[in-house]
């Protein structure tokens, strides 16, 4: 042990220690996150969702044009070619146009008659950086897939905790915690339109991964403390997520860095992606501190020595 | 007690090597990977169609109509059956998959059944009740003439693609009546979708010497007749008036190619019929000396060209209004065959070559700056055991590049997006284990005490917490498609990988640092 004690005076400690009373806060943090569940179901269903082609059907092309076109002219021109509904929008640039074409189910034209007459009307030398099709078959099927993704996931993630921490109350708050950030997120893409298609999907599991990831470590803690101490519970949770706080805090950072440094320089097509998941991030780590941990005491939880 | 375990050092230098094994190969081209000596491994990391450019198509084969045709051939096989035997019918008629008949006189019902039985195929089953008989597919023939069908589909479209000259096509059946097609590097998929497309039935018939304004003048066409339009919808006869009966097919083609026809000096198609049809259009070419062909594709006329002499070698000339692609790819289809039944583009997914190179591109300014910004605040953060956690990162980086190499795994867009996710959330790992060092500190134990127990306890977590975020990962995997399934496996190996680096690799270097060489401050 000697030489132990020695160095043990030359520790630099960057001290980082939290003592905040989460718990008082408690019904602050309910009623925000009841709001913006309401206000992310009430955006859902008066804005809804920027369905992109995944799910909707249609044609998308990404058109480069050699120098920025009048956006007007070119909708007009697209109007005349009488292809059906369609959407024009800067992509990334002024000289990056992307075109939405509904894709009209009783017209007799082919998607390839569509694209090809949607080429014929731009510049020859336009660099065609995508063009994609998805048929109203294959875009319900993705739809129904998607949906079935996100249940099964969350299912898994609650039988899974359900097991891991042998109470039902701990597979439920974080289902709940789960479901409060699914839903903010659908609330967050109907509020800034953002495309919603595979990749969102992506996002949305990959938050509820991350969030989850947060909750289990808050959760690890709490079981661990309820052997080694005999304190009230409400103390306890507290203490758990004090102690967790600070990798809480560090983890969420340097996922927002390496998110943010997509976010600029990745490129327009991962961008709605990045920016889901930054808000993700956010209310995954606010809901696993927040909205987790509280529930289990909101659904009864109770210390097993008090029972016996 | 903290101690350097022998078999985690044997274990992450097996790791090491084997990384390095696997990594080298990226370093090289496609082409030279392959001149690499044996005994290095030659499996790559590839890249997706949205990084290298090219053309991802879902078909699906309509085999309902080979369905809907049998059942049509099975009527005119009872027709036949019963005509010959001389028993007298009504009501014959085709169903969705089968037909039925009512056999007028009660009595030859049994006879009837069985002389249709002798001239129809196994898999169709006959029920009898009262005079009437109900001609069905088994469930085995059906689903047999559906595989059929898509696996010719597939052959056909194989040919098709490979004669398009497409490098490294990949076609695939998918589920019961789908087929993907993977074009890398396609410079005109628009070409290739015609191509695909196509069912390419070419029927020769010949043309009825009544024009299309004479049949309109009196009303109706001759009897066993059909109007056909021109394929080439500028050119001066519109509308034909063809005979119904089907003198040829393109099924008896034995060669077909474009060529510059040396008189016009128009592109036209060279064909070559094989024996069998060389000698039926000798025959056809000799009854119908200076009438007129009709040489019809998906029941459009290509070319209606005057017999001036009867052709006996089994060659002749397409001469339509040609431009060099065009009668290119009509030799193609004619090559690889016609489709046995329609194929509809259920999806299509074309990324140019020039997106595929921003992307690159973006994703790799991304990776290094994201990697930058971490490897600083971690520094900044944990000072000396920052720059431990950071040569994980980097580790984590390599050994997660040559997994995905082991594996051959496709590299996506979305896939760069979760190594660069992963280069933020693998620190994790590391943070839980020393932010539980420096509360045991805090909590008064030795350091040693507290690395030991650090790792100990972290252990747990880490495991459990990982746990949640590889459910998610694979589920995605499963559920996901294409660029989506490459951001689930980055996802996942990246998980695996930052435990190890965490558990292992780090936890290896802090033992040997703190026991080894004894520093004399701790920074943490």
């Amino acid at each position: 042990m000697g030489p132990q004690a020695k160095t043990e005076k030359v520790v630099h400690l960057n001290t980082m220690k939290f003592n905040i009373n989460f718990f008082k806060y408690r019904f602050v943090a309910f009623l925000f996150s009841i709001s913006l569940m309401g206000l992310s179901a009430f955006l859902f269903l008066t804005k809804n969702l920027n369905l992109g082609i995944d799910f909707k059907g249609g044609i998308m092309v990404e058109a480069k044009f050699s120098e920025a076109p009048n956006l007007a002219v070119l909708r007009d021109k697209i109007d005349k070619l009488q292809i059906g509904n369609s959407e024009i929008q800067e992509f990334g640039d002024s000289n990056t146009i992307l075109f939405r074409l509904e894709k009209i189910d009783d017209s007799n034209m082919t998607q390839e008659q569509i694209i090809q007459k949607l080429k014929n009307e731009l510049d020859d030398d336009t660099d065609y950086r995508r063009v994609e099709f998805v048929g109203p078959k294959v875009g319900k099927e993705l739809k129904s897939i998607a949906i079935k993704a996100v249940f099964f996931s969350l299912i898994a993630m609650f039988i899974y905790i359900w097991f891991r921490f042998s109470g039902w109350q701990f597979g439920l708050g974080a289902l709940v915690a789960l479901f409060h950030d699914v839903l903010s997120t659908m609330g967050f893409f109907s509020l800034t339109q953002i495309e919603f298609n595979l990749a969102s999907i992506a996002a949305i599991l990959t938050i509820a991964g991350y969030s989850i990831n947060d909750t289990v470590v808050v959760f690890d803690r709490i079981r661990e403390n309820l052997v080694k101490t005999d304190r009230a519970l409400e103390e306890l949770l507290n203490q758990s997520i004090n102690q967790t706080l600070s990798r809480t805090l560090m983890t969420s950072i340097t996922t927002l860095l390496a998110l943010l440094a997509l976010f600029v320089f990745g490129g327009e097509v991962v961008k709605g992606f990045v920016s889901a998941m930054m808000w993700g991030v956010l209310i995954g780590t606010y809901s696993s501190i927040f909205i987790a941990s509280p529930l289990i005491l909101f659904f009864g939880f109770k210390k097993i020595e008090e029972k016996s | 007690m903290l101690k350097i375990n022998k078999w985690n050092v044997f274990f992450v230098l097996a790791v090491c090597v084997t990384a390095i094994y696997y990594i080298i190969p990226n370093i090289y081209g496609k082409s030279e990977v392959t001149a690499l000596p044996k005994f290095l491994s030659q499996k790559q990391v590839n890249l997706g169609l949205d990084l290298q450019g090219g053309s991802h198509l879902l078909l699906e084969v309509d085999t309902k109509s080979v369905l809907k045709e049998k059942s049509e051939d099975l009527v005119d096989d009872i027709r036949k059956s019963l005509r010959k035997s001389k028993i007298k019918y009504s009501n014959l008629g085709s169903k969705i998959t089968g037909a039925v008949v009512t056999i007028t006189d009660p009595e030859k019902i049994t006879t009837a059944k069985n002389s249709i039985k002798e001239n129809i195929e196994k898999g169709i089953q006959i029920e009898e009740s009262k005079n009437k008989l109900n001609l069905f597919f088994s469930d085995q023939y059906i689903i047999d003439t559906r595989a059929n069908t898509v696996e010719q589909s597939i052959e056909v479209v194989r040919k098709r693609v490979d004669e398009s000259g497409t490098k490294e096509p990949s076609i695939q059946r998918q589920g019961e009546e789908r087929i993907v097609v993977q074009l890398p590097g396609i410079k005109n998929p628009e070409r290739v979708k015609a191509l695909i497309g196509r069912t390419a039935k070419l029927n020769f018939h010949m043309l009825d010497p009544t024009t299309v304004e004479l049949a309109e003048q009196r009303g109706k066409l001759p009897p066993g007749t059909f109007k056909a339009l021109n394929s080439d919808p500028t050119a001066y006869e519109k509308q034909f008036v063809v005979k119904k009966r089907v003198l040829l097919t393109g099924e008896r083609l034995k060669n077909a190619a474009a060529t510059v026809d040396a008189q016009t000096g128009r592109y036209v198609v060279a064909f070559e019929f094989d024996k069998k049809g060389a000698k039926k259009f000798a025959k056809v070419t000799t009854d119908n000396t200076y009438q007129r062909l009709a040489i019809l594709l998906d029941n459009k006329v290509i070319s209606a060209p005057q017999i001036r002499e009867p052709i006996t070698g089994g060659q002749g000339n397409i001469s339509g209004n040609f431009s060099p692609e065009a009668a290119n790819d009509l030799a193609v289809l004619l090559r690889a065959g016609s489709l046995p039944a329609p194929i509809k583009v259920l999806e299509e997914r074309t990324v140019g070559p020039s997106l595929g190179i921003d992307s690159i591109q973006a994703g790799k300014k991304a990776l290094v700056i994201g990697f930058i910004l971490v490897i600083v605040f971690m520094i900044i953060r944990y000072k000396a055991f920052g720059i431990v956690a950071d040569f994980a990162i980097i580790f984590n980086i390599i050994l997660l590049i040559s997994m995905l190499s082991a594996i051959e795994a496709t590299l996506t867009m979305p896939g760069i997006a979760g190594i660069v996710l992963t280069v933020g959330m693998a620190v994790d790992a590391n943070v839980l284990v020393f932010e539980r060092i420096k509360e045991e500190i805090r909590s008064g134990r030795s350091i040693l005490n507290s690395i030991d127990l650090g790792y100990k306890f972290a252990i747990k977590t880490i495991l459990d917490a990982n746990f949640t975020t590889l459910i998610a990962a694979l589920l995605l995997y499963n559920y996901g498609s294409g660029p989506i399934k490459g951001f689930a496996v980055t996802l996942s190996i990246g998980i695996l990988t930052s435990m190890f680096t965490a558990l292992i690799l780090t936890k290896l270097i802090v033992t040997f640092w703190v026991l080894k060489l004894k520093p004399k401050r701790l920074y943490i």
